[in-house]
Parts: structure tokens; sequence; C-alpha cells
């Protein structure tokens, strides 16, 4: 039954105009609702997505249209050494800095479920390290990094007595991989303590209580009621956490830009450094391309973990 | 689902404590094992901004020298660098792009999601979930798989190094976000409301206009506040399609431009930093509650 029906039963009311009579039309007011929506992300990002596998098997070049050329950027990168460092040092990052991430923004999430005073100006202030732009915590990170002036240098050597020398942070290649690593947690734990705690309040109280009352051990009520109950957000919390850790560009771009001699490079920094900076666009998407597969395992992971979610509740597909 | 808990308020909170207070629980206690590894969180977490904000403030004798200064405290402090960066660097024109940018980005992305919604979740048409599920699909699309096909996408529609380019590409990672937030939210409306309406004699947009959006006003105001932050803080786009230094965005003009040379003007980095960050900031804090239950209400869903 549409309004159209109504209006020819009851004379009284004025007839809609033709252009009336067309926005009340389902079918013309669905296509008009999605048209700017789908649009944008048809042209911005479907079309980019497909186009980016295209220039993955050309030769194209800043200023050149390409030839395709078939598997040779990735045959080519198959055998390149900084390719491969760029891969283990992604899965590297993602790994240390997503266990670290979780493993503390869970401890964070578990103090503010207490009864605390002031709460909410506490989660407001938590937030912050995640609302302020990525690039320039990332320079004050830099800042306290500096080979002859970090802070953190002198709290060690000069407070605390507990070094001689002075860090380096960024001078040499395990250093600075630690050191981006550390950044990346720091930034994250928020993200996830804020999320997480989200989880912890759905968590019935009465489960405790009961638990209490059989004599259970604080280990015992997280390791049985908690981080059951916990799982399902906590994989869809890790899943966006995996992807966009593995993706990370910024912090890494504005930190260390790859160095020292090309040992923090992330596979995002180097497409970057190939295709935008060095013009060899082709490569470059080759490289970005090569991500793809690391994000559809993540996808993955995060479909079944909700199918398992909606199972655990017994609840319909809604 | 728990499709009320993105604009519910914090209610719960005082109700789900875990029930600790047990003879074992003494105060000491309490103190060891929540307030002190609480306060090192909090420390550790506001350091960094600490930092930047003592640093901006610092004169350059200060800043270099920890032996007769404390490197905590300012002694004498100063707004020589905060000056430099306002009157001899381009900086207060790249707040405004940056501002121009996300203002329109954010509003972009808004029209577009609140019409989305609306149209999966109300007009309930045929393969309605395919579009849903498809827009959440697209927001696990990092947008560092996707820079360098859209520079190329973005040069031939001759929109390279105009904020065009970037008002246009940001809805990419925003309206997914937004559209899933503002299904969330129409579905807590009761559906009852709109039939009424069109028993009335409403037509659906005028439905849409005086009954779904103001019940929906909290949820656009989450969506916006996190379009803003996010646009606000977006780099790597900025970073490929602005090429001009005086049309960057401020996270890369800091970044790009302050920085040469092989000596960092540290303190008018630093500057250029906590003015960067506090627009966002001040946004942010006058709509915390709106930003949480967004971020958690997103991720419950």
């Amino acid at each position: 039954m549409t309004a159209a029906t109504l209006t020819d039963w009851t004379r009284t009311r004025p007839q809609p105009t033709w252009l009336g009579r067309l926005f009340d039309n389902k079918a013309f007011l669905v296509f008009l609702c999605l048209l700017p929506a789908v649009g944008l992300l048809t042209v911005f990002l479907t079309y980019p997505l497909g186009l980016g596998i295209w220039l993955a098997f050309t030769d194209t070049k800043i200023g050149r249209t390409g030839q395709w050329v078939g598997w040779e950027n990735f045959e080519y990168l198959l055998e390149d050494p900084l390719f491969w460092k760029a891969v283990f040092y992604s899965v590297f990052y993602t790994a240390v800095a997503t266990f670290g991430k979780f493993a503390l923004g869970l401890w964070l999430a578990l103090l503010l479920n207490n009864h605390l005073p002031m709460k909410s100006l506490l989660r407001a202030i938590i937030l912050l390290p995640w609302i302020v732009p990525t690039v320039l915590s990332a320079i004050a990170f830099w800042w306290i990094y500096d080979p002859q002036f970090s802070i953190l240098s002198y709290l060690a050597v000069d407070v605390l007595g507990i070094r001689d020398t002075y860090f380096d942070f960024l001078g040499s290649t395990w250093p600075a991989r630690w050191s981006l690593i550390a950044a990346n947690i720091w930034r994250g734990i928020p993200f996830v303590a804020i999320s997480l705690l989200a989880g912890l309040q759905t968590i019935s109280p009465s489960l405790y209580e009961a638990a209490l009352l059989d004599g259970s051990s604080a280990w015992q009520r997280f390791r049985y009621i908690t981080f059951p109950l916990l799982l399902p957000i906590l994989a869809i919390v890790m899943t966006f956490s995996i992807i966009f850790t593995f993706t990370d560009f910024q912090l890494v771009y504005a930190i260390t830009r790859g160095g020292p001699v090309n040992s923090t490079h992330l596979m995002a920094t180097l497409a970057f450094q190939r295709g935008i900076a060095g013009g060899e666009l082709g490569e470059g998407a080759a490289i970005a391309v090569a991500m793809i597969p690391f994000l559809v395992f993540a996808t993955l992971f995060s479909y079944f973990a909700l199918a398992r979610r909606k199972w655990q509740q017994g609840e319909a597909n809604d | 689902m728990t499709d009320a808990t993105a604009g519910q308020p914090e209610t719960q909170s005082t109700a789900t404590v875990v029930p600790e207070k047990m003879a074992w629980d003494s105060r000491a206690r309490r103190m060891v094992t929540i307030y002190v590894p609480l306060a090192c969180f909090v420390i550790i977490l506001l350091f960094p901004f600490y930092w930047m904000t003592i640093t901006s403030f610092k004169p350059n004798a200060e800043l270099y020298d920890y032996k007769r200064y404390n490197p905590f405290l300012i002694d004498s402090p100063t707004l020589d660098h905060i000056y430099k960066l306002l009157f001899e660097t381009a900086y207060p024109r790249w707040l405004m792009t940056t501002m121009l940018v996300a203002v329109c980005a954010t509003f972009l992305s808004l029209l577009s999601s609140v019409l989305a919604a609306y149209a999966i979740q109300r007009l309930r048409f045929k393969g309605s979930q395919y579009v849903g599920l498809g827009i959440y699909l697209a927001y696990l699309v990092p947008p560092s798989i996707l820079f360098i096909p859209l520079a190329t996408t973005v040069y031939q529609l001759g929109l390279f190094d105009t904020p065009f380019a970037l008002i246009l590409t940001y809805p990419t990672f925003l309206v997914p976000f937004c559209t899933w937030l503002l299904i969330g939210y129409f579905k807590s409306i009761p559906y009852e409301l709109e039939e009424c309406a069109l028993i009335d004699g409403a037509t659906r947009l005028q439905i849409l206009r005086r009954i779904t959006l103001p019940l929906a006003v909290p949820g656009l105001i989450s969506a916006g506040i996190f379009s803003f932050t996010l646009s606000w803080n977006e780099f790597i786009y900025s970073l490929a399609f602005i090429q001009s230094g005086e049309k960057k965005t401020v996270p890369v003009a800091i970044l790009t431009e302050l920085v040469s040379g092989d000596v960092y003007q540290w303190g008018a980095l630093m500057a250029g930093s906590l003015l960067g960050s506090l627009p966002v900031a001040i946004f942010y804090s006058f709509f915390v509650d709106y930003y949480v239950s967004s971020l958690t209400g997103a991720v419950k869903e």
C-alpha cells in the first residue's frame, strides 16, 4: 500500500504533483538514495581497486601509460631482497604490535572496569592518543627518540644511572624496529582498551556472583567467564587492528622513512617509495597488490568470528 | 543484535562493577592492583603530549641543555616558536585548507551515508542486505593499497593538486563507517512511527526529514565527529595527491615543509604538532560521549 492509493481515496486532499509522485515511487527513491554513496565508492574505491590490480601487471611509470608485462613485476619482486625485508618487517611489526596492544589494552580495560572516581574523564583522557593525528604524535616520538636530546636517554643515563651511553633509538636496524613498534602500541592501546571496555560492560555481573559463590579464584573468573564472553568482540577488534597495523604507513614514514638502510620499510612505505616517489607506478601497485592476500585472510577471520558469535547467542540472522 | 548500544547513555557502568568487596580486598591491595598500574598507563599515554607542549614553549637555549635546566619544567616560557610558525610559514593556510577539506568531506559523507543507510534499513528493497554487506566490505579496504591507482584516477579526472582530490576521496573510508553506524541507529527507531506517518499521507522524503532524522540526531553527531577527526588525521592521500607547498594539509605540511636540512627545528615542529592537534582535541572534548559511543557501537554491531 502506498500513499498514492490513499490520496485517490480521500478526495479532499490536494493531488500530489508529478514530482511528489516520483518521490513516492519506491524503486526511484531507492535508486536516488543509494546513488551518492554507491557512486562515490564505485568511482573512488572499486574502480581504483581494479585499476591497481591491472597496474600491477603493467610497467606504467608516472607520465607514461604502460604495457602489459604479465607477472614480470612480481617475478622481479620475488628476487628483490628489499621486498622480502619489507614483508618480514610488516608481519613482525603486525604480530608484535598487535600482541602488545591487546595485552596492555585488555589490562587497561580490566582496570577501567572497576568502580573508579571520574571514570568518564579518565576515559576521555585515555582516548587522546587515538584522536590526535598520527603523524603529529609520531613527530613527538621522533623528538623523544632523538639521538642527542632524547628525554628517555637523559632519564636512563643522567637521572637513574642505569646506562652509560645514550640510546641509539633510530640509528641501527633492530632498535629502530622496536622503537616503531613501541610507538604503534602506544597509539593503539586506547582503541583496544575502550572497545574491550564496552564489551566487558555487557557481561552480566550475576555470572561473577555465581562464580564467587562457587569459590572461584580471580584467575578462574577471568579465564572461564570474562575471556570467553569477550572473545567475539575481541575477534572483531583484532581483525580491524591487524588490517590497519599491517597496512600502516604514517608512523614509519614520519619517524624513519624506512631507514636506517631500508630496514624499517613496511610494504605500504615501500610501495609509496617505489610507486609515487620513484615514479614506478606498476611496481608500487604490485607491492600494494601483494598485501591483499594478507588482508583477505584477516577478513575471513572476522567473518568466521562473527558467525560463531551469532551461533553462540542462539540468535537468528537479522 | 546489540543495536541499542550506540545511543544509550552510560547507565550501565555503575551497575556492572565486578563484585570484589570480599574480606581480602583491603584498601592497600586495591591501591597496588588498580591505581598504580592505572596511573602508569595515564602517565605513559599522556607523556608525549606533555613533552610536545613543553617543547613548544621552551626557548632554544633550554631546549638543548638538560644539565643546566630541568628538562621537565620551563624556566622562561616563550612564544617564539609559535610566532615563527604563524607569521613566517604558511601554517595558517595549511590550517584553513585542512579545516575546509575536513568539513566538506564530513558533510559529503554524512549526506550520502544518511541516504544510503535510510535506503538499506528502511526502504527494504530486494538485495538491500547485499548492498549493506558490500559497504561493510569497503571499510576493510585500507587506503594504503588504494593510493597508487587513486593517484592515477585523480590525475585522469584533473583533480590532482586541488582540494577536491581530498574532498572526494576521503568519503571512501568515511562513507562505509558512517553508513554502518547509521544503519544501527535507524534500526533502533520504531518502524511504527513511519507507518503512522505514511497513513497520514506523508511522502517518504517528508518522513525522512521530519521523523527519522530528528530521532537519529545522536547518530548523526557521532558519525560527524568520527568523520571530522578521521579526515583531519588523514595522511597518505594528502601526501600523494597534493604537490604544491601552500595547498597541503597540516599533517603533511609539518612533515614535508617544516623539516628542512639536517638540523631539525624541534621547537617549531612541536609547536606545529601542538597547534595541529588542538582543534581536533577541542572538538573531541565537546563530544566525548558521542565519540565513545560511536566507537564502541560500531565495534559491537
